[in-house]
């Protein structure tokens, strides 16, 4: 096997020196009932080449671009990615170490990490942003459990709105707990309605924006009412590009904000990994789950970077610490800062504003045809359609033609029955989505 | 000295990100707009810009270019870092996780459109569950962390199906670190308990605390002082006795691949960490992945959507499981790092997979058996995949444990985990792995060697180390103080 | 670390098992930790504190201390209502380490039962208590 480089004879040895009769001997401290009898059961060890062989066929059985042209996000978006992002971020020093507690010989983490904390941060208009989280969903949920910490409430209010999967991770992560969630509906434009919502034992409200119709939620509005109750507003959102060009949630009086940063420079990998983005208040600091990193010098002066804050963290605080967060998704908040790096602020807000003109070309479409939107409020670069019933086998054959044509959401919301959620980025061209109209018009 | 592996070269300063900016440049080459032009309302469009700076490809590649040559990989050199298992992450695997099948499948395919990416979750399942003696696998949480919470949250749910919630859990005080606050999330307390004189825990120290109000234990097994849990058949009839689960960390599991079955142990429920055993890159903290796999009476609380196979034969995703505990992450978890774990083991078959394991033990032992004339040994108990040591003989000359570690860099060497497990003082513990070669490890131990007669003759060398790096030690105690997180 | 020869135990304070030390001013008592638990955190980075206004009992937590790789819960020696709490510290953390009897001190609480002084140690006794 070319990864054990010990020949027969090293082996040999390295026993004489250890003063054991056999490999089989420095295992004497399992006693013989705990030894597994027989080999295992697993497929023979296949070589380079038929591993690539093997691999390519699986990978095979998945429809990607260019057979198949995606109308669908819902939460992983077709972003282009600029050749020199993984270049850089497979460079194998920074793929292949560890978390960065031996600073000296981590600084090449260490400072992109820094840079990627304060992309981050001024992004989403917060004033801290942590080290990464796994994914946007569990950013979210940890950031209520964070909220009931930090207000002393237990109870959280959620919005409908809020990716139907998130607020499962939500109710995964709360339930042992007891902590209890109310949903909070959505109005006729497309945007959380908090209409008989009691928000004054809440310790936070959380909303989505742009939310999972696509719409872009009216944060200050939410914020004040959240305030008002002695509550915190976490805002959280799916489509990071969007904060190219919108409001950032922070200015406009979000606590902590918590969401998904896949469409920086991440593939969509079948939803993994991804990149949990989490940032708060500077007064929060204390109460953030996962790593940090800051600024200090070191013995001579020189500038540096190093892990900090650690007190909050589990290794440290164990039963008391502010998550079990360890491994974090490090190498991808690098990526996305590579990516952020690559784009520029210039070519960030260019990007995002043709994301959104493909999808008000792609609506304006699809409501030619007989299938107008549903929601009024604004939207990025998602929207949700009302299609006649005929549509859902339109869409099976529109499949064995190469598109996938919008995500049907009745699953999660019953009341919204032959409707369909679309979202069109800068991969789609304009031929793609006439394409597609004159497939399915009557 | 001969044949140093670290000496000193030329390394090129790097300025922050937003330093480099010029107004006007760009990185990429955007698409212009095929589209007509659908301005955003006033009232949720920023004023201007985000504030990030621009940059031109060229600024862009020599900046990371330059910040990974201050960076010290696996690739590099020597990580023996106990209990976090740095072996080499094979080329292959980032081949197979690059095919556009994987990186650009998107989650919600239907299901005849994403057969390749189910198959692979199923093999892999089938594989973990062969390798660890358990009944069924979620490849779902994104961590060993997360693993653990999986873990304790079937624990909680079974309990709830019961009809009588439990609250406490069992630690030794040999488990990993996360352990405690895992247990906390779930309400559980943690009830510390001391190892033996071995090493290793008693099962009497079990019986003393194990009650009708105790969820059960949380072992790691080997634990953190590389050691095997022998009392562990003892332990487990103990737990399940009072009607409670044994809960094992498996982060150490590369000592026992094909040579124990913790399903065969009285294991109930599990967890692994692919980007440990399984040779996926640790990226500088992420991402991971931490399977869950359980016993068969456990199945029904597994985490959803669940890969399913129709009566066809095809394979698709399923949330009918009353009894489930939820959904864990946004869609089904780290599925590129599932690749290269699921290459590994098909690169290396059963056979390979032992001899890994037996090499990382094979490696430790001479590693220890080189080593205990010069170090202190806390524990004489024979070791598994990692050795511990700890800095007593040093302390008569004002050399702890961090000096040591901060050495092992001026010699080219990853420090080794230090001061962890907590019940060896100022402990360094030391886990090779099978992929290094018996003369990187005799350099490795020579260095080691030297730093400690450099204790004797130099102490002043070791409190000022590292003096060969890019900066020398920095100050932890004023970053804490007055943080600065953002530039 | 120091030895314990190096380190101050003034005889004007009143010492506990948990290293917390409370001066006694008529019915109120100033409360910090000791020269030697400052000594065992090493510097000190963070101290939590209550509000004032909180009420606890002998042995409470009342706070958190910490240090670069350490957290330290602080029990309060007495039991009382918090009348003051020392917010110098939010920035300037190392007084504890500097001047723990001093300008490090952590909270001032009004006494509920002051006969609970006389279940604390004095310097001598706590003195022997370090030396085991």
């Amino acid at each position: 096997m070319r990864y054990f480089p010990h020949t027969e004879e090293d082996i040999g040895r390295m026993l004489e020196t250890i003063g054991a009769g056999s490999i089989d001997a420095l295992f004497s401290g399992i006693p013989p009932d705990c030894r597994s009898d027989g080999a295992m059961h697993l497929a023979e060890p296949l070589c380079e080449w038929d591993l690539d062989r093997t691999m390519s066929d699986l990978a095979k059985e998945n429809a990607v671009w260019p057979d198949l042209r995606l109308f669908v996000g819902a939460g992983r978006y077709s972003h282009q990615i600029p050749a020199v992002v993984p270049a850089l971020a497979t460079r194998s020093e920074f793929l292949t170490a560890y978390t960065p507690y031996q600073p000296e010989i981590s600084q090449g983490t260490l400072q992109a990490i820094y840079e990627y904390q304060t992309l981050a941060a001024r992004l989403m208009g917060v004033d801290v942003v942590t080290a990464s989280h796994y994914d946007g969903a569990t950013a979210l949920a940890e950031s209520l459990l964070m909220a009931i910490r930090k207000t002393g409430k237990s109870r959280v209010v959620v919005s409908r709105a809020i990716h139907p999967h998130f607020r499962q991770v939500i109710r995964t992560y709360l339930k042992p707990t007891g902590y209890p969630v109310t949903e909070a509906g959505f109005t006729n434009e497309g945007i959380t309605d908090l209409s008989g919502i009691d928000l004054t034992d809440a310790a936070a409200l959380a909303v989505q924006s742009p939310n999972f119709f696509g719409c872009i939620e009216p944060l200050s509005r939410f914020a004040t009412a959240a305030h008002d109750a002695g509550a915190l507003l976490v805002a959280s959102f799916t489509e990071a590009l969007s904060l190219g060009i919108l409001k950032s949630p922070g200015s406009q009086g979000a606590d902590i904000v918590a969401g998904e940063g896949q469409s920086f420079g991440l593939p969509m990998g079948f939803g993994g990994p991804g990149l949990g983005m989490l940032g708060a208040r500077q007064d929060l600091v204390r109460t953030l789950p996962g790593r940090l990193i800051g600024k200090t010098k070191d013995r001579n002066g020189k500038p540096g970077f190093v892990l900090t804050l650690a007190t909050r963290e589990q290794h440290i605080r164990r039963e008391k610490a502010t998550s079990n967060i360890c491994s974090n998704n490090g190498h991808c908040a690098l990526t996305a800062a590579i990516y952020l790096a690559s784009v520029g602020s210039a070519g960030l807000r260019s990007l995002a504003r043709t994301n959104h003109n493909k999808a008000a070309y792609l609506a304006a479409s699809l409501e030619t045809i007989g299938m107008p939107r549903r929601f009024s409020a604004p939207f990025f670069n998602e929207f949700v359609i009302q299609a006649p019933p005929a549509f859902a086998s339109i869409r099976q054959d529109l499949l064995q033609k190469g598109f996938l044509a919008g995500l049907p959401i009745e699953r999660h919301y019953p009341e919204l029955k032959n409707h369909y959620l679309f979202c069109a980025t800068e991969t789609l061209s304009r031929w793609d989505m006439d394409q597609l109209i004159a497939e399915v018009r009557p | 000295m001969k044949n140093e592996t670290a000496t000193s070269g030329l390394s090129l300063n790097e300025p922050l990100l937003w330093e480099r900016g010029r107004k006007g440049r760009c990185g990429v080459d955007l698409p212009g707009d095929d589209v007509p032009q659908s301005p955003l309302p006033e009232e949720v469009r920023a004023s201007g810009p985000p504030d990030i700076p621009d940059l031109a490809e060229i600024d862009v590649v020599r900046h990371y270019t330059r910040l990974s040559t201050w960076n010290f990989g696996v690739d590099t050199g020597m990580y023996p870092l106990g209990s976090c298992t740095m072996k080499y992450n094979p080329k292959t695997n980032e081949r197979q996780a690059g095919l556009a099948g994987f990186c650009n499948a998107h989650p919600l395919l239907p299901e005849n459109l994403s057969q390749g990416a189910l198959r692979l979750m199923a093999k892999l399942q089938t594989d973990l569950c062969e390798i660890t003696g358990m009944d069924a696998a979620s490849l779902q949480p994104a961590a060993g962390a997360h693993g653990e919470l999986a873990g304790m949250l079937i624990l909680h749910a079974y309990f709830a199906g019961k009809g009588k919630q439990r609250h406490k859990i069992i630690i030794p005080d040999t488990a990993h670190g996360t352990n405690p606050a895992s247990a906390a999330l779930c309400g559980f307390r943690p009830v510390a308990v001391p190892s033996g004189p071995d090493g290793i825990l008693l099962a009497e120290t079990v019986r003393d605390v194990m009650d009708e109000d105790t969820a059960g234990i949380m072992l790691t097994n080997p634990n953190t002082l590389g050691l095997f849990e022998a009392h562990i058949p003892e332990i487990s009839r103990i737990v399940h006795e009072k009607g409670g689960l044994v809960y094992a960390d498996g982060a150490n599991l590369n000592a026992l691949m094909g040579i124990v079955r913790m399903g065969c142990i009285g294991v109930d429920v599990m967890h692994l960490n692919l980007h440990k055993t399984f040779s996926t890159p640790h990226g500088g903290g992420g991402p991971g992945a931490g399977p869950v796999l359980v016993k068969k009476f456990l199945d029904p609380f597994l985490p959803v959507p669940r890969v399913i196979r129709n009566d066809d034969g095809s394979l698709a995703l399923s949330e009918d499981f009353p009894f489930s505990i939820g959904r864990l992450v946004g869609f089904f978890g780290h599925f590129l790092v599932w690749v290269r774990a699921y290459s590994y083991i098909r690169s290396l078959g059963p056979e390979g997979l032992k001899r890994a394991s037996q090499l990382a033990v094979l490696n430790a032992n001479y590693i220890r058996a080189r080593l205990k004339d010069t170090y202190h040994l806390p524990y004489e108990t024979p070791c598994l995949h990692e050795c511990v040591f700890s800095d007593k003989d040093l302390t008569p000359y004002k050399v702890s444990t961090l000096d040591v570690a901060k050495r092992l860099m001026d010699h080219g060497f990853h420090p080794p985990t230090i001061y962890f497990p907590l019940v060896v003082h100022g402990s360094l513990m030391i886990e090779p792995t099978e992929t290094e070669s018996k003369e990187e490890i005799d350099r490795f131990v020579d260095a080691m060697i030297n730093i400690a007669a450099e204790a004797k003759s130099n102490p002043d060398l070791l409190h000022a180390a590292p003096c060969r790096t890019r900066v020398t030690r920095l100050d932890e105690v004023e970053a804490a103080r007055r943080p600065c997180l953002v530039g | 670390m120091k030895d314990i020869s190096e380190l101050r135990f003034p005889d004007t304070v009143h010492y506990a098992t948990d290293h917390e030390w409370a001066k006694r001013e008529a019915d109120q008592a100033i409360v910090g930790i000791s020269d030697y638990a400052q000594d065992q955190l090493g510097d000190v980075v963070y101290v939590e504190l209550p509000k004032v206004g909180a009420r606890f009992e002998k042995g409470d937590v009342f706070g958190t201390v910490e240090s670069v790789k350490a957290v330290s819960e602080l029990f309060s020696p007495l039991s009382g209502e918090v009348v003051a709490v020392n917010t110098t510290l939010e920035n300037t953390p190392d007084l504890v380490n500097s001047d723990p009897y001093g300008e490090g001190w952590m909270m001032r609480i009004r006494c509920s039962q002051p006969a609970q002084f006389e279940e604390m140690m004095t310097s001598d006794a706590y003195l022997a208590m370090l030396k085991g």
